[in-house]
């Protein structure tokens, strides 16, 4: 039993150390320079990942980028200017925080312009006067003698 | 409501859509598979060419391949195969075995050249017209159905310049 759950445990570890060793062939030249790779890296979307059909090449493909925006830091590129360079080839689709474009737009505002829709609903309903508990009063009370 | 109109409008994709397309297609110098002969992108230019991505490693290259040794065999337009983050070897064993479609194999072993052309899985094939741009792209192993209705149509439509 507990040789199993060291064995488990292994392959936690190994589970967790196995993103760390795909970014470890990366060679960092200060503590700076990985912490912004990391960001960066973290904004790009794995292009494979979404795709499962596609999945044998989703590895290499992630360490080609990888590799590559790392190579456009040591050329001293910078962040906007490595993302126009994936956007260029990938479209905004790499990007998880697409910029806000024409194609966007709804996308961005809708959930404003429901909250503002249903509001709208809302007070209209509300100031309308309630006629189910008012008894009919279509000229029921009056005489009909007098007209 | 607003999400099946969304779903009408947008085609869900898994695929892609290229910002590529109407672009210059990039410029690459690249080896050919076996004799390592350079080739320039800029020599490919002068009449439209497909530009098929493989690997020996991708199942879906073999389920396209009978279809692009067909349109090959048909003489309509040349197929240009860029060997994708493959081993040579294993390129030259597969072509051996299933045919060899391709007026040229050029060797991307980096795959380099495969994220300028904003590939992201194997098999991809592009459609370049006379004067190098990217016509058309499509992600995923061709079928007849796709090959007759949208590129060939698309092929018939472009200038073919002799010599």
């Amino acid at each position: 039993m507990s040789a199993l759950i060291r064995k488990s445990f292994v392959l936690c570890f190994l589970c967790l150390w196995l993103p760390a060793l795909a970014v470890d062939v990366l060679e960092f030249q200060s503590p700076q320079e990985e912490e912004r790779f990391r960001a960066l890296a973290e904004e790009i979307r794995c292009l494979v990942c979404q795709n499962q059909s596609l999945a044998d090449s989703s590895a290499p493909l992630a360490q080609d980028l990888r590799r590559e925006v790392l190579e456009q830091i040591h050329a001293g590129r910078s962040d906007q200017e490595i993302r126009d360079y994936l956007v260029a080839r990938y479209s905004d689709f790499v990007l998880y925080r697409p910029s806000m474009s024409i194609g966007n737009l709804m996308l961005w505002f809708a959930p404003l312009l429901m909250v503002v829709g249903g509001l709208w609903v809302l007070i209209r309903k509300l100031k309308q006067p309630d006629l189910s508990e008012s008894p009919p009063t279509t000229g029921q009370d009056k005489p009909l003698t007098e007209d | 409501m607003l999400l099946v109109i969304g779903l009408k409008h947008s085609e869900y994709k898994e695929v892609i859509p290229s910002p590529l397309i109407g672009q210059q297609a990039p410029d690459f110098e690249l080896p050919t598979l076996n004799d390592h002969r350079m080739v320039n992108s800029s020599s490919l230019r002068g009449k439209p060419y497909l530009l098929n991505i493989w690997a020996s490693w991708c199942p879906g290259c073999r389920v396209e391949h009978d279809l692009i040794m067909s349109i090959a065999d048909q003489d309509i337009i040349p197929v240009y195969g860029l060997s994708y983050k493959d081993a040579e070897n294993d390129a030259n064993r597969w072509l051996e075995r299933y045919g060899n479609p391709y007026t040229e194999v050029l060797l991307d072993e980096a795959g380099k050249v495969g994220i300028d052309y904003g590939v992201y899985g194997a098999p991809e094939t592009f459609v370049i017209d006379a004067k190098g741009v990217i016509r058309h792209k499509h992600i995923g192993p061709l079928d007849v159905k796709t090959w007759e209705k949208e590129l060939l149509p698309l092929i018939m439509t472009l200038d073919h310049p002799q010599s």
